[in-house]
């Protein structure tokens, strides 16, 4: 059991919402993009979207800084 | 009225008042020379016209801008260059005569109806890295210099005494004063020269102008920043803004200029005669939304300005503390934007140009001076922005207090923020290892934390202290680099390699370790590592979105670039990215908000009457990009070895940031250099961190190879005059420059890529002189 977060394998958590699986990963960041095997997470579902196991999920920083 | 907001008539700093006998320090003045000129309307962005002044002969005299002047360099940092191109030697340095000092606007400086749209570009031959450094800036002057009639000023020669420069748009008058009696420090000076300089003795009239300045600090360093004044009509008193890197300031002290003072008769909506007002206002209106309904659920800038990046970047260890050794810190959470929040003068509109909804510019009023000539005054201080609270994790110093104190020290001195702070870290640790003490510093006590030591410092620069420490330390980390190697005080690897300097221009305040590309958006730049090119780190380092050498080139062209269009422009990039369109994450390439981009395509047509597109957008800074590399060149620098950058930035240097990472670093043997996890636990720290130094110097010359390639220049990094051409740029002089240097480099054997590479398909390309 094992996702892949931003080409990283970690290890997979029952029941995990994105907005978790943000705080896991310390990803304090707010300009998120959040997309879980490609289909995009909108803001607004990430405390209800469950991460599944084997997904792939991409967690893309916007550039901001400076 | 939003609920809580501060009437104007009701708002009071609590400042310290100063009371100046202002007639007596005008009667002072003495006229050297004056210049009428005929006052004209703005003409789609442009005053077609540049001002240009000698100190030293009192030449005073109007510059035709012509069409093809636009069609190649835009305006703004694109019309300094040209304008510095036309003027300088390949050996002028930053105090030779002919050097200039440059303050430029752009087409789109001075709208109100987009944020972001006041923006002033300085450029001049930088003390610190004897090239080109240009610098942004915020505050009235650059719309009040175009308002006044000028699309730039050009500023040549040395006057004999102090002087004051003054640009009437009232009157259509350029005068030259001398000033002996004004204060020097700037929150002094931009104070009295309102005052004494308005019309009539009301907000409007002192709203009217605006003063560039450098204090006592710029005068005795080669950090000198200049500030841009734009008068609050809440606080009643000009603030101030700085266009920080390269020792701008200390090439306008060094001209015995006191401040450039312009004065506009009048300013509205639509001084910048727009081609297409009605689109202007449209894209406009459609951003201020943006930012009025989404800011708060993103960046916060209205609240906190760039402080918010403050715990962002300790979480993902990016913040730099103790001398960029570390990337984050148990104490960092006493510096997280709260904590400034709670400074801060709130419920007052903090733009630093009219019509900017983002309102970054934050202020922290009242604030009781602990230490040095302004003891127990209460004064406002402008900031601290993201790399000011940098400065202070860089240094240890974990008081917000004490960041307040350093950044109003800065300012009033005409020190710039991060080139202070991060030169006086690496003499903390320098201090730390013995090979800085007590005896060599003067008596200063530079240890890491020690705030008191970090101002008396900077009060002694102000002085003009003799010192051989504060002489030398005055001038940057690089210079400090050669003294101690030189008195053989300490192991010349440490010395270089602890250093965050690059071209002889300190860092800005990022943690660049874990971030090859980002490495390069510092080392691989034209005046040396800010960010103001590229800011690469959570792309490359946390979305692993550009693995390959090739992906990170890409990105190393694309978004310096971009970046250097706003430079062009007169505008401000934070409007760009720091807030984005609510669908903005649905479609491609979210990086580079498209929806931003396009907004922007339509703002230069819709004030120029251009018609042009997001490709043409991009070629209107390679021009200006590969202009300034070029001269870079032409001025003896700009190749390979220029672009080097301190082993600091890019793993650890010491045993100490080995171990305090050492889960990470381990890894990266493993997975990116094939080391078993057997032979990792029998070796010794300094064996793993000489691998990890091989290694990963070795990836950075590789991505310098990428890079160059990428641009369209030699593999010892110069432009070549076939992408010169390419790019519209005829000038024989330059062409003719360019080739002769790549002949010499190719004499000296330089022409050769930098990586070690095992396969021969992997280098950027095989052909034979393929330049």
């Amino acid at each position: 059991m094992g996702i892949e977060v931003n080409g990283r394998k970690i290890d997979w958590i029952e029941n995990e919402s994105v907005s978790k699986l943000l705080k896991r990963m310390k990803y304090t960041f707010p300009l998120v993009v959040v997309k879980i095997n490609k289909d995009i997470v909108l803001r607004s579902e990430f405390n209800n979207k469950i991460i599944p196991d084997n997904s792939k999920i991409d967690v893309v920083h916007m550039i901001s800084g400076g | 009225m939003v609920d809580g907001q501060i009437q104007i008539q009701n708002y009071n700093t609590g400042n310290s008042k100063n009371n100046w006998d202002l007639n007596k320090i005008k009667l002072k003045h003495k006229t050297i020379c004056e210049y009428e000129y005929a006052k004209k309307d703005i003409q789609k962005g442009y005053a077609n016209r540049t001002l240009y002044v000698n100190l030293s002969n009192g030449i005073i005299k109007e510059k035709k801008v012509t069409e093809e002047m636009k069609k190649l360099f835009t305006g703004g940092r694109g019309f300094g260059l040209k304008l510095l191109w036309d003027s300088i030697k390949p050996n002028t340095r930053w105090d030779s005569d002919e050097n200039e000092l440059i303050i430029t606007t752009g087409p789109l400086c001075g709208v109100t109806q987009y944020p972001g749209s006041g923006k002033s570009l300085c450029l001049t031959i930088s003390p610190s890295t004897d090239i080109i450094c240009d610098s942004n800036v915020g505050g009235f002057f650059g719309p009040y210099l175009k308002f006044a009639g000028f699309d730039a000023i050009e500023i040549q020669g040395k006057a004999k005494e102090d002087v004051i420069i003054i640009i009437d748009g009232e009157k259509g008058k350029i005068s030259i004063e001398t000033a002996p009696l004004e204060e020097t420090n700037s929150h002094m000076i931009s104070e009295q020269l309102t005052q004494m300089y308005a019309s009539e003795n009301n907000d409007e009239s002192k709203q009217k102008i605006s003063i560039v300045s450098a204090g006592k600090g710029a005068e005795n360093s080669y950090w000198g920043c200049l500030n841009f004044s734009f008068y609050d009509i809440r606080r009643k008193y000009p603030r101030l803004k700085q266009a920080g890197r390269g020792g701008l300031g200390s090439v306008l002290r060094n001209k015995k200029i006191k401040a450039i003072l312009t004065k506009v008769e009048k300013f509205d909506g639509v001084s910048n005669n727009p081609a297409d007002a009605e689109t202007l206002a449209k894209v406009g209106t459609k951003l201020h939304r943006e930012i009025r309904d989404l800011d708060r659920y993103q960046c916060n800038m209205r609240a906190v300005g760039t402080v918010h990046l403050v715990e962002i970047m300790d979480d993902y260890d990016l913040l730099p503390t103790e001398n960029y050794r570390f990337g984050s810190f148990p104490k960092a959470s006493k510096l997280y934007s709260p904590n400034f929040y709670k400074l801060f003068t709130k419920i007052i509109p903090d733009g630093c140009w009219h019509g900017c909804t983002m309102a970054c510019a934050k202020t922290v009023d009242c604030f009781t001076v602990m230490t040095g000539p302004y003891k127990g005054e209460k004064v406002t201080v402008d900031g601290p922005e993201y790399e000011t609270v940098g400065c202070g994790s860089n240094m240890s110093i974990w008081d917000p207090l004490w960041i307040l104190e350093f950044n109003f020290y800065c300012d009033t001195y005409g020190l710039d923020t991060i080139s202070t702070g991060t030169a006086i870290a690496f003499y903390m640790e320098m201090y730390e290892y013995g090979i800085l003490n007590k005896k060599r510093c003067d008596g200063l006590e530079l240890c890491f934390g020690n705030a008191e030591a970090v101002l008396e410092f900077m009060h002694r620069i102000a002085r003009g202290e003799k010192s051989d420490f504060i002489a030398i330390a005055s001038k940057g980390i690089r210079r400090v680099k050669d003294w101690l190697i030189k008195n053989k005080w300490g192991d010349t690897h440490i010395i270089e390699e602890c250093g965050m300097e690059s071209k002889g221009l300190e860092y800005s305040e990022y943690v660049t370790k874990e971030s090859l590309a980002m490495q390069g958006g510092y080392g691989l730049t034209l005046k040396g590592p800010q960010h103001d090119e590229a800011w690469l780190i959570f792309m490359d380092m946390v979305n692993n979105a550009i693995p390959t050498f090739k992906d990170k080139a890409e990105a190393l062209h694309y978004f310096p670039m971009w970046r250097t269009w706003f430079g062009l422009n007169g505008l401000c990039k934070l409007p760009w990215n720091d807030v984005e369109p609510r669908n903005n994450a649905e479609i491609d390439d979210p990086s580079k908000v498209p929806e931003h981009v396009q907004n922007y395509v339509d703002y230069q047509n819709a004030v120029t009457g251009w018609d042009v597109n997001k490709e043409e957008l991009i070629l209107q800074s390679e021009r200006c990009y590969n202009w300034q590399r070029a001269m870079n060149v032409w001025l003896g620098r700009g190749r390979r070895k220029d672009d080097w950058i301190p082993y600091r930035s890019m793993g650890p240097v010491t045993v100490m940031e080995y171990i305090s990472r050492k889960d990470r670093y381990d890894k990266n043997l493993i997975e990116k250099i094939g080391i078993s996890d057997e032979k990792i636990e029998k070796m010794e720290t300094e064996e793993k961190i000489k691998i990890i130094y091989d290694f990963r110097k070795d990836q950075y010359q590789k991505l310098s190879d990428a890079v160059y390639y990428r641009r369209g220049w030699t593999p010892n990094g110069v432009p070549t005059p076939e992408k010169m051409k390419k790019l519209g740029l005829k000038d024989t002089k330059m062409l003719k420059m360019l080739q002769d240097k790549i002949v010499k480099d190719e004499k000296a054997g330089l022409n050769n890529w930098g990586g070690n590479y095992k396969n021969k398909n992997e280098k950027p390309n095989n052909g034979i002189k393929y330049w």
